[in-house]
């Protein structure tokens, strides 16, 4: 196994009956990434997880988690790596501190080194004052951060999260993406699921896009971006001086320039132009108010891509989007 | 293959966070209660009973248990009702609860195997029923004492203690079948409905029923009716089938148990009677050798009972 990888699945599968939830998929995510499976719900994220953590038998093929085949070693596996389930439930007449109480003891901490690490986790999820508090007042984005904290509790390698988002307000949302952030600072990979392409683009590192339990696409969100929606780079300029659309035509890789604005121009480019658009800019003496490249969205890649396939019909190519 | 580690890392910490809930809970406080006050009512018909009837008796401190005053049964019958509720009323939710609060996988995402989970649920709610029943049966045994002002022998203490163990393991049998039922139904308002209709069923309706279908398997002779005695083969398939409940097992333990003369809990010949003095009691040992099949019979079945729930548990899904 590759020093840089923690999680590597080959060929994963798992069949209910006749019925395929994960079809042969293949994925690693290496040391200090965040990986990011996404996709619609009952497209075989969850099923992946679960077969990671050895929750669930595997089918066929083989997983390695830290060099751990999790059907085998289960609890070497579930000892190293943290996971919140969808909707994480606490148990409602215990206080916060407790119910990592319990974890702790489950995963065998002596008492004073449970007690450090219980107070160093609701402190860095920002529960502290919750600490004695029961579970049972807590909103749904304290129980999502109280369980990121049980990970932290646990001083897992890598943090497995299933829709770590989902039904959280905005500001909840920010506050859990920046733990997530906070998580990779430290080392730790994380594995997260969800449907809500838009809120995950920004803390993963790659993505794998789930469809009918295949991957379909896998990458980071800019190359992604390349691939599905062809046309490389969106670059905005807001800027005053005269003929400046024509001068920046000429930058070498612009295939195209947009007026979109009194003293607005969008480029497209096969590269990130930013920084010759600038020196053009200054050249022409001209005041750049405004300079932005556009990262592609995944929701734009995902809706262009199984567009696509749907225009493709039913006899689409299995291997031919099945990124390395 | 074989799985790393033991399956019974954790059983110890699930036990006791198990332990703590069901002593702090409002259902167990309820039950509690509820077995107390009827304890006391039954204790009570039964002291006033003894206290006008009987003049000489050896084993005067057993008649508490098995003594009733109309309209109250006796403590024995009570405790044989009130049991299987208890059991029932700690086990029913048992897992389901877990995955409705959405806490099971979390838990199990632990370095734990489910067996522990499983194996500390079944001991924290025998525990927790035998604290309630060791405590039930001191205050019964301390109110006797107070009551009826004659102190019990040795043997009385014996047989009123094995009759404790034996409750505890009646008691077993019924936390076992909840548990399954938390297993197979997840939903916990299922779980209870079905336990608490089985348990209705094996209790009161399967012995009548099991008269008929012996009458079914086993026709009854008209030859012996004319001579007004049961038939014989018709009467071992009733008990034999009465035997696959339970609750008879628990009722003929407790009539070899606290009534030592009690010398065979089948129908026997009489040719097998001949030279025994007939309301002479036993040896201790001997009622014990009478109740032993019986006591076992329950613990299998619990064991039974908790093996199916184990292997579907084993099995099961985690998540939704």
């Amino acid at each position: 196994m590759n020093e840089g990888v923690v999680i590597e699945a080959k060929g994963l599968t798992k069949t209910y009956g006749d019925a395929t939830a994960v079809d042969h998929i293949s994925f690693t995510v290496g040391r200090g990434e965040i990986f990011g499976l996404l996709g619609p719900n009952g497209a075989g994220k969850t099923t992946t997880i679960l077969m990671l953590l050895g929750l669930t038998d595997i089918s066929s093929g083989e997983v390695s988690v830290l060099g751990f085949d999790p059907a085998r070693e289960p609890l070497s596996v579930k000892r190293r790596v943290g996971y919140l389930p969808d909707t994480v439930g606490f148990y409602d007449q215990l206080t916060a501190a407790d119910n990592l109480r319990y974890t702790a003891r489950l995963i065998g901490f002596k008492a004073r080194e449970r007690e450090k690490r219980i107070a160093d986790a609701l402190d860095q999820v920002g529960l502290q004052e919750f600490a004695e508090k029961r579970v049972g007042t807590f909103s749904r984005g304290m129980r999502q951060r109280l369980g990121l904290a049980e990970i932290l509790m646990k001083g897992a390698q890598i943090a497995i999260l299933d829709e770590p988002t989902s039904g959280l307000d905005p500001h909840a949302t920010a506050e859990l993406l920046a733990i997530i952030r906070g998580f990779k600072s430290e080392g730790v990979s994380v594995l997260l699921s969800s449907h809500l392409l838009e809120r995950v683009q920004s803390v993963c590192d790659r993505v794998a896009l789930f469809n009918n339990g295949r991957i379909a696409l896998m990458g980071s969100v800019a190359e992604l971006g390349r691939e599905v929606l062809g046309g490389g780079y969106v670059v905005d300029i807001e800027a005053d001086g005269a003929a400046l659309a024509d001068r920046l035509a000429l930058i070498p890789g612009v295939s195209g320039v947009e007026k979109i604005g009194i003293g607005k121009v969008r480029l497209h480019a096969d590269r990130d132009v930013r920084s010759e658009a600038a020196v053009e800019v200054v050249a022409m003496h001209g005041r750049l108010k405004y300079l932005g490249v556009q990262e592609p969205s995944l929701e734009a890649i995902y809706t262009r891509f199984f567009e696509a396939k749907a225009d493709e019909g039913k006899t689409v190519k299995d291997g031919a989007r099945h990124a390395a | 293959m074989r799985r790393e580690g033991s399956a019974f890392q954790g059983v110890g910490v699930v036990v006791l966070k198990e332990l703590s809930d069901h002593l702090t809970s409002v259902r167990m406080r309820v039950l509690e209660w509820l077995v107390v006050l009827v304890a006391l009512a039954a204790l009570y018909g039964a002291v006033q009973q003894i206290k006008e009837t009987t003049a000489e008796d050896p084993f005067l401190f057993l008649r508490l248990f098995t003594t009733s005053r109309d309209p109250l049964p006796s403590f024995v019958s009570f405790i044989s009702f009130l049991v299987p509720l208890m059991a029932i009323g700690l086990g029913f939710d048992a897992v389901n609860g877990e995955y409705n609060r959405r806490t099971l996988s979390r838990i199990l995402a632990q370095p734990i195997y489910r067996d522990a989970l499983l194996f500390g649920k079944f001991i924290a709610g025998l525990l927790t029923l035998a604290i309630s029943l060791i405590a039930l049966w001191l205050l019964v045994i301390g109110l006797g004492l107070l009551l009826i002002g004659i102190p019990p022998g040795a043997e009385e203490i014996a047989r009123s203690f094995l009759f404790l163990l034996v409750t505890i393991i009646y008691a077993g049998v019924w936390l076992a079948l909840a548990l399954l039922f938390s297993v197979v139904f997840r939903s916990a308002a299922t779980a209870a409905l079905v336990t608490l209709g089985l348990w209705l069923f094996i209790t009161f309706i399967w012995p009548v029923l099991a008269g008929a279908v012996a009458q079914v398997i086993a026709p009854i002779d008209p030859r012996y009716t004319a001579l007004g005695l049961p038939t014989p083969m018709t009467a071992q398939m009733e008990q034999m089938l009465a035997r696959l409940s339970p609750s008879t097992l628990f009722a003929e333990v407790v009539v070899a148990l606290l009534d030592p003369t009690t010398r065979s809990l089948g129908p026997i010949y009489l040719s097998q009677l001949q030279g025994a003095v007939l309301g002479a009691p036993l040896p201790l040992s001997e009622s014990m050798l009478i109740a032993w099949p019986q006591t076992v019979g329950m613990i299998a079945g619990a064991i039974l009972l908790f093996v199916i729930g184990y292997v579907i548990f084993q099995r099961q899904e985690v998540r939704a």
